[in-house]
Parts: structure tokens; C-alpha cells; sequence
């Protein structure tokens, strides 16, 4: 049977590409971040799992304004890395699975869930940035990935409430899948930014780490938060968070912490990240 | 019976509804043309040509032109969309985003570095 073994939170901004792939991860600027990772890709090279569910957001890559699905999940055997007006990010493709994206969806869907099927797309920063934090630079990643893409550009985005449930769907989809999987489910995105108008810049420490403390010990708590207070208090674009919430559905309702890291800023945005563990 | 936008009166925000988005589709789909290298070229040749070929308004285009981001966005214009033309300028996102707030990108940075703009009055 397969299994959700761990969870897996971050922010997935561009600039932390970027910085990988000219090689400045050692800056004076960017050396705080990626010390903040280094515990993760430890545990991560001893956790490595068969497949992750990696839940993101597109920024008008693989859909513009024709079609603008809520929930969108990849069922193709591979995903190219899209380029985003300055050439694809230099990362090995992305290799799908499509058996268990299949099993996912239609389970997903006949618990209420109407997911929209992808079977070809480019996938942008939201999904690789995360990739690279934890595997950093391998010649072909070392999982599968099956992508979930999340509207939070078009307002509205799906609730924190539905979020949460939809991780919990997910949960009984892949814990359904007779084959001996061991299956990560990442949520990325957020933390607190805004990057429009004479706002932008905008940083919530104090909310961020409030909602860090949530999705930890009361998510059911924090899947009811209204999209008013993300937007008011983590700016137009924090309300990627979210996303985190489908993680989060998808673990047991106790988690074991086992990295827990936040850092201001990465370019214009409050990063944020966890690794939780199902409590035994 | 209209819908309720208690999102409008957030400071100095425009959230990117679904009035917006119909504002401005034909600039955000333009935006998104330039994820082509052969529309990026075309459209460094000659901007002003390049954008006649998108049903978009006079002012939408000038704004373009002007890269007036706080415009573009008031237009209907969203950030990721708007992105396409930044990185085909070659800027970074934190060059874009600061020009929207009147100050300098050493002065944003800098603020930044300090732990970002606080919530403040919202």
C-alpha cells in the first residue's frame, strides 16, 4: 500500500533559483537561506521518498487567461521546465507518475473533489525552486513528481477550508493505491509578500510565524481563516499560503516537527519552511 | 444582487479579481506572448508595432511602453503576467516591484534587508 510519510513546506520564490543556477548560493546575501536548508536536504538524502505530490502555483506559465483551473493535478509521464521570458531554468525534467496521478485523481473526484487533468504542461519556478532546495543539482531528480497546481493568482483562490480537505482527500486517494509507495506531499509557496503597487515589500513576521505555529498544533483551526486576513496581513501574493493546507490535510493530525526555519528576505518575500513528519 | 469586495478599501492594493482580469486579458495575454525568444525579439525591434497587434487600449499600450507598473496593474494588469516583461528587459523582479513603490531599489533593498515594510495600517 502506498503511503504519505512527510510533509514538506517552503516558499518557492524565483530569485532562490536564480541563485542556485549562477552558482551564488555562497553570497553574503544568500549564504543565511540556504544554511537554513541544509538540515532539510540531510534529512531529506536519508527520507528520499518514491514520489512527491508537490502542490504549487503557476504564475502564467503553463495557463494564461484562456483557462484558469482552481485545482489542476499532472498526469503526464514528464513535465519540461518552462521558460518564463528569460530562458527554462537550467534543472533536469521533471519525470511524472502517471499511474498513481491517475489513481489520485479519480479517487479525488469521486470524493467530491473536481480536479482539472493536465497531460501536458510546463512547470515554472513554483515547482522546481522547492525541487532544487532540497535535492540541489543533480543530473535527473532522484523522486517522481505528480504536479498540483493551485489558482491563487485569480481572486478567489479556493478557501483555506477546501485546501485542507482536499489534502485530506488525498490522503485516502494515495493510502487506496495498492502499490509499496512511499509518497511526500509538498506545499509551497507564501510566506508574507506583496508584490504590487506602493505596498509591495511588505513583510509579516510575527503572522508568519503565527501561521507556522497553526499548520503545525490547529490546522483544522487555521483551514478557516478567511481570505481577507491573509491578504490584509501577508500581503496580495501571502495568500499562496493556502496551499500549505493541502500538506497539511494530507498528514495525521499530530506531526512531528523536524525542521522548522524562517528568514527575511529572499528578493521581496518572507521564506518559510517545514519538514513534518507523521507522529507515530 | 452585487458581490461584496471587502478586499477594496486594503491600502494602496488592487486585488486581481475577476474585474480586473477581464480589464486586462488581451494585456496579460500579450504578456505572456513574450515567453516566446522569437516574440521577445520582435517585440525589442519595434514595441509600439508589436503591441498593435494585440486588441489592447491606447493607454494599456503606453503604459507599457512606459513600463508604468502601478498603470499596468490599475489596468488590469497582474504581477506574474506583467513579469514576462520585466525579464525580457532583463530585470529582476525586486527592480520592478520597487519602481512601483517610489523608491530607489537601494532604498527598497535596504528596506528589505531590514525585515520589509510593516503591515502597518491595514
Amino acid at each position: 500500500m502506498a503511503r504519505i510519510t512527510a510533509g514538506v513546506a517552503t516558499s518557492h520564490v524565483p530569485a532562490i533559483g536564480a541563485a542556485i543556477d549562477n552558482q551564488k548560493t555562497g553570497s553574503d546575501y544568500w549564504r543565511p537561506l540556504f544554511a537554513g536548508y541544509e538540515a532539510s536536504k540531510r534529512w531529506m538524502a536519508a527520507h528520499t521518498p518514491d514520489v512527491v505530490i508537490l502542490v504549487y502555483n503557476d504564475h502564467a506559465s503553463a495557463f494564461s487567461l484562456d483557462i484558469v483551473p482552481t485545482f489542476a493535478i499532472g498526469c503526464a509521464d514528464h513535465y519540461a521546465p518552462a521558460d518564463e521570458g528569460w530562458g527554462p531554468r537550467p534543472v533536469p525534467t521533471v519525470e511524472g507518475h502517471p499511474e498513481l496521478a491517475a489513481h489520485v485523481t479519480q479517487s479525488v473526484i469521486e470524493q467530491d473533489f473536481d480536479l482539472t487533468i493536465v497531460n501536458r504542461m510546463d512547470v515554472d519556478h513554483g515547482l522546481t525552486v522547492p525541487l532544487s532546495l532540497l535535492f540541489g543539482q543533480p543530473k535527473a531528480w532522484p523522486v517522481k513528481v505528480i504536479p498540483l497546481a493551485v489558482n491563487v493568482l485569480l481572486y478567489p483562490p479556493p478557501s483555506g477550508r477546501r485546501c485542507f480537505e482536499l489534502g485530506k482527500a488525498i490522503r485516502r486517494a494515495v493510502e487506496s493505491f495498492d502499490e509499496d509507495l512511499n509518497v511526500q506531499i509538498w506545499g509551497t509557496g507564501g510566506m508574507s509578500h506583496q508584490l504590487q503597487g506602493p505596498r509591495a515589500g511588505l513583510i509579516n513576521s510575527p503572522w508568519d510565524n503565527a501561521f507556522l505555529d497553526r499548520l503545525i498544533a490547529d490546522p483544522d483551526g487555521l483551514s478557516r481563516v478567511p481570505h481577507l486576513e491573509y491578504l490584509r496581513e501577508a500581503g496580495s501574493e501571502g495568500i499562496e499560503l493556502v496551499m500549505w493546507l493541502i500538506m497539511r490535510g494530507a498528514l495525521h493530525e499530530r506531526v512531528a516537527v523536524r525542521h522548522r526555519f524562517y528568514h527575511v528576505p529572499a528578493s521581496n518575500t518572507a521564506v518559510g519552511h517545514l519538514v513534518l513528519e507523521n507522529a507515530p | 444582487m452585487a458581490l461584496e469586495k471587502p478586499y477594496a478599501d486594503i491600502p494602496s492594493t488592487t486585488i486581481f479579481d475577476l474585474d480586473q482580469a477581464r480589464k486586462g486579458y488581451h494585456l496579460n495575454q500579450f504578456c505572456m506572448s513574450l515567453m516566446k525568444a522569437e516574440n521577445r525579439a520582435r517585440f525589442k525591434a519595434d514595441e509600439a508595432a508589436y503591441l498593435e497587434e494585440w486588441p489592447m487600449t491606447p493607454e494599456q499600450r503606453r503604459s507599457v511602453i512606459a513600463r508604468d507598473y502601478n498603470r499596468l496593474i490599475s489596468l488590469g494588469g497582474n504581477i506574474f503576467f506583467l513579469a514576462k516583461i520585466f525579464s525580457t528587459d532583463g530585470k529582476s523582479v525586486q527592480h520592478a516591484v520597487c519602481t512601483m513603490t517610489g523608491m530607489s531599489q537601494e532604498q527598497y533593498a535596504q528596506m528589505m534587508a531590514n525585515g520589509g515594510r510593516p503591515p502597518g495600517a491595514n
